[in-house]
């Protein structure tokens, strides 16, 4: 690609477990004021805006109409992406590509505490013939992937519960975190299983929040900040919808959205040319699926470096350190905004306790969870 | 800018009850418009997906079920969405994928299935309004549309017997048409005399519920001249939503469209669309709206359009032929999927081969609109041979 | 390509109400749970209490010096906060309306049974700024009367009733 295109502001409300005291409109509003401020514009100077919304989840029907207000969009040119952030920041990174604008926007938000019935509107997107009127939970589909993840590769329960504990003692040390806390192995071991071996430890509890980003092509980056932070290579990818047909064992969306990105970034061992990474975790077994579906690790060998500590804030690949999903909470449209964030506010020293040394490249990642098989992936540098 | 090119196109039929499954209809559009150009799926570098509201088909999280019928499996695919603009939307977000040059071909893919919603899918439109203020006063599109359209009346003096008349070219333009759901030969009296919807809405001024697919390749143009020896270019693109607070914009004019058209004439270099543009395809999910739409797109001066209508401007051997497709009003209304049929209808128009309707004069530019969400979203794309 | 009969013949199969409704060809039915609590925020929970109160209440910003209704925190075309708060009056003209033969889920209104239409308008309330509107009803009004311009005034539930909610004004009726 000839254009270079960077971050040059970001901007988050931090993340709760509930936000009773703003509207989805309010919460918006200052991150988007926060993202403005970083990159010293006003919305008037952004050529697009692409927000993220999913219709279920903001419990509006083509929820991209209640999109432009808060972010000062208002007769401007913006659109939904019914997908991740990172998705949208695709979206608006090909925009400056094409050569229709310089300065882009994009938007995520998670108001998931507003939505009371998560696991049912979860069901609502399997098959409607084949998978629904199984009426199965949800997490009985992240169970069979993560029996059939442990078999192919060996990994143990005690490396799965190892990564709940290093992520959520990360996030007590990340301001922005919602569910940080101390616990021990022997404490995930024991919590109740869900769907074996899936237990309630493993999966991430939700969070709201928002998170919205401003992208400037190279020129204008430079002109607007003294630390952008570069989009070297971005890739997403959706493997088969049908429960029926995928593969359990492996994160093949992962895989192909990570070799697009790496393609683009001209990076051929992730492993030594990226720092540390944000991944999905979702549920825990997923942080070691991912790694090994991106080539940071090998098959089989994600458990037993995070068992030995290889994954952790002074571990030689750091991964989650702001506290993932599991520590931050599942932020389902915005996890990928979230990580996103925190990949940015690494290569800026801003992360506080959380701060690791000398990093130059990150990747961030995300999952669009059950029943999904869609990845992204975004590799950014200082 | 890297040139773009439309260089095959397909669509199912439009019914009101579709035996397939929503991922089946985007399979067949998909399949025709890959056959239509000869290419495989294995040209095909990614895909992008319009459709409107998840309530319709019944599946949360549409993109992702549609994926593999839309052709996108393990390819990159993203669904976009601005609720009834959705399907001109389309070709503009392919439009980036491939002028962003990192991509050379790239589906478009827009489906919906409104059928599924049961009992009727105007059920599922309460959820568009605001959950606070509105939803507990029970509107519903058809009212919100009719609100508009009696602002329009009011303001310009315009009379329901000259607005029907759009009913009535549309719905004979789309005899023509292989996939229409309502063609028909009807009069004036008969759209008044029609069931009274809401007024001013009667029953013939609205398109149709219907289930429908279509499906446009896009090429980068090195891959064009390939492909086909008149691929069409796509040359202009715009989109714009003015404010979610809809009660407080006056209705008459569709700002939100001049601000997308002219988006679209300045990339493709039109100055005076009027004269420059030889065919339209504006968004008529209801009468009165093609004629809102062709003022927004700054074809007809602010409260003229219903004089250039009675004059016969817009038929299809007028001097500004407007949905010679038929339109939503004839083909039928599966949201994304009717917005990409009149793209696709400018596609066969400009090349030449939309048979018994091809407009007469060999047109070279072309205009499609679409409209949606709370009445605040325009989305255009130009198009020339 | 010319798309035509021959080229879309097989491309979707149509089906008859009957065929549906009869059950002759198979279907799978699924009720979605999905419920939801939304938080309002400070500007639409003012908003609602003030109903409560019988009174209609909109924020001014002080860029742009437009009186807003419903209240909001930011001025979205001057992207400011917004300043005070501003009590408007419960009286306005017609802006525009319907006359609603259809209820919501489109299911036909017996009208010739004596049915009332029905007849939603937006209504630009006195005290804010010109042309901001709200969505309601009309009432103790012919529908057929009903024209642009019309002044209106808000009939509100007894207090005892109100509960917080737009429909705490029953709905406007026409004032000479």
């Amino acid at each position: 690609m000839s254009k270079r295109v960077a971050i040059v502001g970001i901007g988050t409300t931090g993340f709760r477990a509930t936000t009773p005291d703003v509207s989805y409109r309010e919460l918006t509003y200052e991150a988007a004021t926060k993202a403005y401020l970083e990159a010293g514009i006003e919305p008037k100077d952004v050529d697009a805006f692409v927000a993220t919304s999913e219709d279920f989840l903001e419990g509006y029907s083509i929820a991209d109409e209640y999109c432009p207000d808060q972010l000062g969009a208002v007769l401007k040119p913006i659109y939904s992406i019914t997908g991740d952030v990172i998705h949208s920041l695709a979206s608006a990174y090909m925009m400056i590509l094409s050569g229709i604008g310089n300065i882009m926007v994009v938007q995520g938000l998670s108001k998931a505490s507003n939505m009371l019935t998560l696991s049912d509107m979860v069901t609502f997107a399997m098959d409607p013939i084949y998978n629904r009127p199984l009426k199965e939970s949800p997490h009985a589909v992240a169970g069979m992937e993560m029996a059939r993840y442990m078999y192919e590769t060996g990994t143990t329960r005690e490396q799965i519960a190892k990564v709940v504990v290093k992520n959520k003692r990360n996030a007590l040390t990340n301001d922005l975190a919602a569910h940080g806390v101390l616990i021990d192995l022997d404490y995930v071991l024991n919590s109740e299983v869900v769907s074996y071996p899936l237990t309630q430890m493993d999966i991430s509890p939700h969070s709201d929040g928002a998170v919205v980003m401003v992208l400037a092509e190279e020129e204008t980056a430079k002109a607007l900040s003294k630390k952008p932070i570069w989009i070297r290579g971005i890739g997403w990818c959706s493997d088969t919808p049908g429960l029926e047909t995928r593969n359990w064992g492996e994160a093949i969306y992962a895989q192909m959205a990570a070799d697009m990105a790496y393609k683009m970034a001209g990076i051929r061992y992730p492993r030594k040319e990226i720092n540390f990474a944000e991944i999905n975790d979702e549920f825990s077994y997923k942080e070691l699926q991912h790694l090994e579906a991106m080539r940071i690790c090998k098959k089989g060998e994600a458990g037993p470096l995070t068992e030995i500590g290889g994954t952790e804030i002074g571990g030689e690949f750091p991964v989650n350190p702001s506290g993932g999903c599991l520590g931050v909470g599942n932020l389902f449209e915005l996890n990928g905004g979230h990580t996103v964030l925190e990949v940015v506010r690494q290569l800026r020293g801003e992360t506080g306790k959380n701060q690791l040394k000398n990093v130059t490249t990150g990747l961030a990642q995300s999952w669009r969870g059950v029943p999904t098989t869609t990845g992204t992936v975004a590799i950014l540098s200082n | 800018m890297r040139r773009v090119a439309i260089v095959g196109a397909g669509m199912t039929k439009f019914y009101r009850n579709a035996q397939e499954t929503s991922k089946e209809l985007a399979y067949e559009a998909t399949k025709m418009a890959l056959d239509s150009c000869e290419m495989k799926l294995s040209d095909i570098d990614c895909v992008t997906i319009g459709s409107a509201p998840d309530a319709f088909d019944g599946v949360h999280m549409k993109g992702e079920y549609l994926s593999d019928g839309s052709g996108a499996f393990r390819k990159p695919v993203m669904r976009h969405f601005v609720g009834g603009g959705t399907g001109v939307l389309s070709p503009a977000h392919g439009w980036f994928m491939v002028a962003s040059g990192m991509f050379d071909t790239c589906l478009v893919v827009a489906e919906e299935k409104m059928s599924c919603a049961y009992p009727h899918p105007a059920g599922a439109f309460i959820t568009i309004f605001d959950h606070t203020t509105e939803q507990a006063l029970y509107p519903t599109l058809i009212y919100i549309f009719a609100i508009e359209m009696n602002r329009f009346m009011t303001t310009h003096g315009y009379r329901k017997e000259d607005i029907a008349l759009v009913a009535v070219k549309n719905k004979k333009n789309a005899l023509d048409h292989p996939c229409a759901q309502l063609p028909g030969e009807v009069t004036v009296e008969d759209v008044l005399n029609s069931e009274i919807m809401a007024y001013p809405v009667n029953r013939l001024d609205i398109s149709p519920t219907s289930d429908g697919a279509a499906c446009m390749i896009l090429a980068a143009e090195h891959v064009a001249r390939r492909v086909t020896e008149k691929p069409i270019w796509l040359d202009g693109v715009g989109w714009c939503l003015d404010t979610a607070y809809w009660c407080t914009r006056d209705l008459y004019y569709p700002d939100y469209l001049e601000v997308a058209a002219r988006q679209a004439y300045k990339m493709a270099g039109i100055k005076e669309p009027s004269k420059e543009i030889h065919i339209a395809e504006p968004y008529d999910p209801f009468t009165y709206k093609e004629l809102h739409h062709i003022e927004g797109l700054l074809l007809a001066p602010r409260g003229k359009s219903v004089q250039m209508l009675v004059d016969g401007h817009f038929n299809r051997d007028g001097n500004l032929p407007c949905s010679p497709s038929g339109g939503l009003l004839g083909v039928g209304n599966p949201i994304a999927a009717a917005g990409l049929m009149k793209v696709i209808e400018l596609y066969l128009q400009l090349k030449g081969t939309a048979g018994k309707r091809q407009v007469p004069g060999n047109p070279t530019c072309g205009v499609a609109n679409a409209w949606g969400d709370l009445m605040q979203v325009g989305t255009v794309v130009v198009l020339r041979s | 390509m010319e798309l035509t009969e021959k080229m879309v013949a097989n491309s979707a199969t149509k089906l008859s109400a009957e065929e549906i409704l009869e059950g002759k060809v198979l279907s799978v039915k699924w009720e979605p749970k999905l419920k939801y609590a939304w938080d309002n925020g400070p500007a639409i929970g003012r908003y609602l209490a003030e109903l409560k109160n019988g009174k209609i209440i909109g924020k001014k910003c002080d860029k742009c010096h437009r009186i807003m209704i419903p209240p909001r925190m930011f001025c979205e075309l001057c992207w400011v906060p917004t300043g005070e708060w501003v009590y408007v009056k419960d009286t306005g003209i017609v802006n525009t309306w319907i006359i609603g033969h259809v209820d919501w889920k489109a299911k036909r209104l017996d009208i010739k049974g004596g049915v009332r239409p029905i007849t939603l308008s937006i209504i630009e309330i006195d005290g804010a700024s010109k042309g901001m509107g709200i969505l309601h009803h009309l009432g103790e009004v012919d529908p057929w009367k009903i024209h642009r311009g019309m002044k209106v005034k808000a009939v509100w539930k007894p207090p005892e009733e109100r509960t917080g909610s737009i429909t705490d004004i029953k709905y406007f009726k026409p004032i000479k």
